[in-house]
């Protein structure tokens, strides 16, 4: 009996004192938090970090880069997060809502880009297409081809219903299921980016947004799309026996099988290395980070990570996140942000 | 008389259709226990052939010779030395002591993509460790590269694509053949936290991650648990507040978890100020949810003591507080006990609740307290099968086995425990 209560008393006391001691404290362990699509780089970065020097490797939470920009612009402290990771550019009523809560200090960091690649067989036909025709024959809805400004359920069956320049040939393209990376960035940059080019579309932007995005990041259902898994490579013998059919995959993954697959022209331009890190390429953006420059000699190791991060055998040309799929700045502008970022510059607000 | 007859001839001409209708119902129990049991046992052969290969490592050992000229490096114990030194050339040395074809430099480099990300680390940290093992031949044994890997364990299987080039299957052959390339028990798998790298990665953070999480759950639950669910029932009058409170308590068992995470992120973090990722507040957030099911599971296990024995302890002048302690509790305690351990294993596999709390994050080193950032195991499966390296597949579904031997253990102490504090009368 008294086992039994000395038993329970000891639990309950040091139920107590777990709970009494956890006041906000001080952090060894750098705090990084945003987007899913940096996450994968920021991971290597931070575990090589972690392993080549003697601060305790680095923790990152994916939360997304609105998430992560939220949390980031929350204050100054060490229960707030030092860095965060976006694959857009923070919005300006981000940086006013960090300078409100007194987060002024912050430095930008663009760590190249990322790009998207709409590729079939190398024995069909290349092709090139508009944002728009890809807006066309993907989309759940689409503007009535008859004119109106009524939305129909997507009618085209075939590619040259949608613009006799294109292959008379059945729609059929194989991409990333909703849970993929891969996929939001295809329906932010590629779908979003051909709805808008539809005035009728476009207006609802401003008036209706919830309605805007449902029209244009919602992909069809009814057959000329399919889903594929995540598992790319049976996207790549899917398409090397079938030449009718395309597939959505990430950069990288078309640098693995150049041998079998070729790109189609987004707008005329070529998905490469080049085009894709300045952007000229439609399906393509960069990816960031933000350093809260007072947490700086706050929280160890900060400019040392960044430091790593920043230095050319990790985002150079020949460094060891291209194997992970990222696709470099030009050098020059990598030259130039190593060095404001080593001086840590302050962002002003007004290059947003 | 003929009406009887006619009564007994109904009765049993009817009798054939219901004995059919008995023998068809019990088949459906039947039935059901059959497809529950099929879908556990597809459950388990799916996991466990996709898993079984996550315990296996791909090692490749090599004599190394630590050559000062080959890594640029005299004075291991020179930090800028160590910084600039090349710890991959004497790696492709040793394996070009066995495969002697591979002379030109991209020939050289496609042989040292065969080692781990970190084999280099690894002689550093041997040598910045022991600066008089330069200049002698050691022999260490490496991780693997995952590709390597993928093949040696997976050349025949579809579902995995064997990403070495030609030439490099044919070095892989060759070292495998001369028992330079083995395969052994994953003990890197128990011994180390997460990696990118699937060779690297470990579950032994999670793990202790869990442990610490359910501690504190314990610690918090368990006792106010108790105590709330004993004065409910021995104590509390019968009104409207207490009816109130008890309708709240069983509304609040059905609330979705997440809903918790969210109090979490208010108050813990949010109102407190108290850390994000951390065992302390995962364990606090796990407390809330598991409160509800330890208060009413130990206040049926109370109600279910007879009566009697209240009355015989209260007849030998026992005061209410001694036959609580001394009779109710302690028979009562086997299922309090299990009602507690269930909770305990529901919240061992929660993931929602934590994510608002930042435990759902990328985290290398083991934690070493209740205040440092850690992740469960749940979570570290979600983690791996949601990563595009092919490694990670079999890790998440040997992830799974382990966590279901978690779940599994603590079913058992439940039983356990039971059976042995059990009483009869």
């Amino acid at each position: 009996m008294i086992k039994l209560k000395t038993a329970l008393t000891t639990v309950a006391l040091a139920g107590s004192i777990a709970a009494v001691s956890a006041p906000a404290m001080a952090r060894d362990t750098i705090n990084i938090v945003g987007s899913s699509t940096v996450y994968p780089f920021a991971t290597v970065v931070a575990e090589r970090f972690g392993r080549n020097t003697d601060f305790p490797t680095p923790k990152l939470e994916s939360t997304g880069s609105g998430g992560g920009l939220k949390l980031f612009c929350e204050g100054v402290g060490t229960q707030h997060p030092d860095i965060t990771n976006a694959s857009r550019r923070m919005k300006s009523s981000e940086f006013e809502l960090c300078q409100s809560n007194g987060v002024k200090e912050i430095t930008e960091v663009r760590i190249g880009a990322d790009g998207i690649v709409i590729a079939n067989s190398k024995d069909a036909v290349k092709a090139d297409f508009s944002l728009e025709q890809i807006f066309l024959a993907l989309a759940k809805e689409v503007p009535d081809p008859n004119g109106g400004d009524k939305l129909v359920s997507n009618p085209y069956e075939k590619w040259s219903d949608i613009d006799a320049s294109l292959p008379n040939k059945a729609i059929s393209v194989m991409g990333p299921p909703p849970t993929s990376g891969t996929r939001d960035a295809f329906v932010e940059l590629a779908m979003e980016g051909g709805c808008k080019q539809f005035d009728m579309i476009a207006q609802m932007e401003d008036e209706n947004e919830d309605k805007f995005k449902s029209v244009c990041h919602s992909m069809r259902e009814d057959g000329p799309f399919v889903e594929a898994g995540e598992n790319d490579n049976l996207i790549v013998q899917r398409l090397a026996q079938d030449s009718g059919t395309y597939g959505i995959f990430g950069y990288s993954f078309l640098m693995e099988n150049s041998g079998q697959i070729q790109a189609a022209t987004i707008n005329g331009v070529e998905p490469t290395p080049e085009n894709i890190s300045v952007e000229d390429y439609p399906v393509a953006r960069s990816l960031w980070f933000y350093i809260k420059k007072a947490h700086v000699g706050v929280v160890p190791g900060i400019q040392e990570y960044v430091a790593e991060f920043t230095s050319e055998s990790t985002w150079g040309d020949n460094g060891y996140l291209v194997d992970v799929g990222l696709i470099p700045s030009p050098r020059n502008e990598r030259m130039a942000i190593a060095k404001r970022v080593k001086d840590l510059q302050s962002m002003t607000g007004k290059e947003l | 008389m003929t009406d009887q007859r006619s009564q007994a001839e109904i009765v049993r001409n009817s009798l054939k259709r219901r004995y059919r209708k008995e023998r068809r119902f019990r088949l459906y129990g039947m039935l059901a226990i059959f497809i529950a049991l099929a879908s556990l046992a597809i459950l388990f052969a799916d996991i466990i052939s996709k898993g079984h290969t996550g315990f296996v490592k791909t090692t490749i050992t090599l004599d190394v010779t630590l050559d000062s000229e080959t890594m640029y490096l005299d004075d291991p114990t020179d930090e800028d030395q160590l910084s600039m030194a090349d710890f991959v050339a004497p790696i492709i040395a040793a394996l070009q002591a066995h495969i002697p074809e591979a002379d030109s430099a991209g020939e050289k480099r496609e042989l040292g993509r065969l080692i781990g990300t970190y084999g280099a680390s690894e002689i550093r940290d041997l040598l910045k460790d022991n600066p008089g093992l330069l200049n002698t031949t050691q022999t260490m044994e490496f991780l693997a590269h995952d590709r390597v890997s993928t093949y040696v364990k997976h050349a025949d299987n579809p579902r995995y694509s064997v990403k070495l080039s030609d030439q490099q299957q044919r070095w892989v052959d060759q070292l495998q053949a001369k028992g330079v390339i083995d395969t052994g028990f994953n003990d890197v798998l128990f011994s180390r936290g997460d990696s990118r790298e699937p060779a690297n990665a470990g579950i032994l953070g999670a793990i202790v991650g869990s442990l610490l999480t359910m501690l504190v759950t314990l610690a918090i639950a368990f006792p106010v648990g108790i105590a709330a669910a004993v004065y409910l029932e021995e104590f509390a009058p019968q009104n409207r507040i207490t009816d109130f409170i008890e309708v709240n308590i069983n509304n609040l068992a059905a609330v979705p978890s997440i809903i918790f995470g969210l109090l979490g992120l208010a108050v813990f973090i949010g109102l407190f100020g108290m850390p994000r990722s951390v065992p302390v507040v995962g364990g606090m957030v796990l407390a809330l949810m598991t409160l509800p099911t330890i208060i009413i599971s130990g206040r049926a296990a109370i109600k279910s003591v007879p009566p009697s024995i209240r009355e015989a302890a209260e007849g030998v002048g026992a005061s209410k507080m001694q036959v609580v302690l001394h009779h109710v509790i302690p028979l009562a305690m086997p299922g309090m006990l299990t009602g507690s351990i269930i909770g305990m294993a529901q919240a061992l596999g929660e993931t929602a609740p934590l994510l608002l709390i930042g435990m759902v994050a990328f985290i290398v080193d083991v934690p070493s307290g209740f205040l440092d950032s850690a992740t469960v195991l749940p979570v570290q499966i979600y983690l791996w099968a949601s990563s595009s390296e092919q490694g990670f597949i079999e890790l998440a579904s040997a992830g799974i086995m382990v966590l279901l031997t978690f779940m599994i253990t603590m079913n058992a102490l439940a039983i356990w425990l039971r059976k042995r504090l059990e009483r009869r009368w």
